[in-house]
């Protein structure tokens, strides 16, 4: 075994994605008191690899969370995979931070943290936006091996550099890429299958160390961030019009035929 | 160079391959007009006079003639064999030095992964906002996003640095421009190390046959759990060709290994939003919807009359997808031999 690694791993807390979710009517904000609150699922694909990284190269598995008080029940939730300490950075001047400001409060957040790789899920199901690992890259100098659904990480060689390879989903295939350590990682569903925690590791996982950083910690000014500070502004939200209701047939020895008459009425062949 | 550019000047981030502009490249410059004028960037790997290993100049002719064909008047050049070794952070460090140089009045590229990770680099690196996934675009610089699996839209606006929106696929159609011979503003770009450290060892294609891509195709046939057995996949195959569309699966069939993963729709896997979705055997739990009930046709054939897909269904069949195809695919066949 080489040198072990240090890993921290991102963890969102994020409305249920099989629920009806909605945003406050007052400011277009994600309400999350109003629907449960679950951990993003591809981010337990993330806690899954890095937990494997830790038995074959030994070392620590932090989680970091950025989020409301409340946020720490998904906390507890993601430490029961197996994590040895979360560190939960909650502010309510953080209420309503766009990802460019997310992006911000999470790096410095890291830079107060020891890691040789940050791993996280490649998208969040409720912002999906998909930019803060690369943003997180950007802002901490490093490099990025975004999109994985197969990581390696090589023993270190003679000068003790270390390198991580991933094979990075695309839409085609993929593609193979490799970078120096430290790194950020982003994995998607297709790298493992996480497992369930076992009564031992929920019961350990009551009393695993949870820190809190607030901005203040963390240098950042509670005006540049938040709602108030947010690089863009929703300045509406309409629920998607309802499609027009369609025509439902029962199958007979025609269907297919109508269903031919219907394309070409629209065009479609 | 210096900034000789209206202040309406808009950069269009192009996607090309082999020589050819990706379809949504169209898409992106449509969409640049209801902002401004459209200057598109075109970042080439390998150096002038090149024959192999790099684009030759007749690539970058070809490009050029394409985009004319658009009706754009003005093409920004970088070549760099660099572009091609490196992920994203060589296209990110060129895209920063021009809007530097050339202040546009915003940034639009494509909301694939690639594009994504360079928006959100782009937007760092630039002190900008950014919206992902836009769907439309205002020339009051408002744009709109589907959130929540396509339950609701919101409209925002970019109020800090230089608007950076990543426009999804199929969601603008191209307009027919008069076509022009673009003048090619050729700049030369400086990369620093850290564009350097993720080094791309190869790209490989796996086989998909010769079906469009999901996220491209105007067509797609989906089958889900309903499908059964791997091989009633060749049943969707079949349709698919007939109609020049892409084949995806639901998680449902993925997980069950029923088709393989890379063709997933949904809220973990792809969003489409073609012309025509055509939905075998798929109940449509919401993780589904979320990747698909943009399309703008929707056919639903699936033996549970109860299937919420059904709900959003333009035309739908309530019957075994196993006869319902074959009677479809002979009806097409009868169709374009009359």
């Amino acid at each position: 075994m080489g040198k072990p690694l240090d890993l921290v791993v991102l963890v969102k807390q994020v409305p249920d994605s099989g629920a009806d979710r909605v945003l406050r009517e007052s400011n277009f904000t994600v309400d999350r008191e109003a629907s449960d609150s679950v951990v993003n699922e591809m981010d337990e694909y993330a806690i899954e690899e890095a937990l494997r990284l830790k038995g074959e190269h030994g070392g620590t598995v932090a989680l970091l969370t950025m989020g409301p008080e409340q946020a720490v029940t998904s906390i507890r939730k993601a430490l029961q995979m197996g994590a040895d300490a979360a560190v939960h950075v909650t502010d309510a001047a953080l209420a309503g931070s766009c990802a460019v400001k997310t992006s911000e409060v999470l790096a410095a957040a890291l830079g107060t943290l020891q890691w040789d790789l940050v791993l996280c899920g490649a998208e969040s199901t409720d912002g999906q936006l998909c930019v803060i690992p690369a943003m997180l890259a950007q802002r901490l100098d490093v490099a990025a091996l975004t999109g994985a659904r197969q990581l390696t990480i090589a023993d270190a060689d003679s000068t003790g550099e270390r390198v991580g390879t991933i094979q990075r989903q695309t839409e085609t295939g993929y593609q193979t890429i490799q970078a120096s350590l430290p790194a950020v990682v982003s994995v998607w569903d297709t790298i493992n299958e996480p497992h369930y925690p076992t009564f031992r590791d929920i019961m350990a996982a009551k009393s695993k160390p949870v820190s809190t950083l607030r901005l203040a910690d963390l240098g950042i000014d509670a005006a540049e961030v938040g709602f108030f500070g947010a690089t863009s502004v929703v300045t509406s939200v309409v629920p998607r019009p309802p499609r027009g209701a369609g025509v439902v047939i029962d199958a007979g020895a025609d269907a297919g035929a109508k269903l031919v008459e219907f394309l070409a009425s629209r065009k479609l062949v | 160079m210096s900034s000789d550019n209206v202040a309406t000047e808009v950069l269009v981030l192009a996607e090309h391959t082999d020589g050819t502009l990706s379809k949504t490249t169209a898409e992106l410059i449509t969409a640049a007009r209801i902002l401004g004028e459209p200057a598109v960037v075109l970042l080439v790997s390998g150096s002038s006079g090149e024959a192999s290993g790099g684009s030759s100049d007749a690539t970058v002719d070809a490009l050029c003639a394409q985009l004319g064909e658009l009706g754009v008047a003005h093409v920004v050049l970088a070549r760099s064999p660099e572009f091609g070794l490196y992920l994203v952070t060589p296209v990110v460090q060129a895209l920063a030095q021009l809007v530097r140089e050339r202040k546009p009045a915003a940034v639009l590229l494509t909301a694939s992964a690639d594009g994504k990770e360079v928006a959100g680099r782009l937007a760092v690196l630039t002190g900008s906002g950014l919206l992902t996934d836009v769907t439309e675009l205002h020339g009051d610089g408002t744009a709109t996003q589907e959130i929540f699996a396509g339950s609701a839209i919101v409209a925002s606006r970019i109020i800090t640095g230089t608007p950076i929106y990543a426009i999804r696929r199929n969601a603008i159609t191209s307009q027919l421009a008069v076509p022009v011979q673009p003048e090619v503003h050729t700049v030369e770009v400086l990369l620093s190390a850290s564009a350097r450290a993720s080094r791309i060892l190869d790209s490989v294609v796996e086989p998909k046959g010769n079906r469009p891509e999901l996220t491209e195709a105007s067509v797609v046939v989906a089958g889900g759990r309903g499908v059964g057995r791997a091989e009633d996949f060749q049943l969707l195959e079949q349709l698919a060709d007939q109609l020049g569309g892409a084949v995806g699966a639901s998680r449902a069939a993925t997980d069950g290994g029923l088709y393989p993963h890379q063709f997933q729709v949904g809220q973990t896997g792809k969003s489409v939003s073609p012309q025509l979705y055509i939905a075998c055997g798929i109940s449509g739990a919401i993780q589904h919807r979320a990747g698909m009930q943009t399309a703008k046709n929707i056919v639903v054939i699936n033996s549970d009359s109860t299937s919420p897909i059904f709900d959003i269904a333009d035309f739908g069949i309530v019957g075994d997808l196993h006869e319902v195809l074959p009677q479809t695919i002979t009806a097409l066949r009868e169709r374009a031999g009359s």
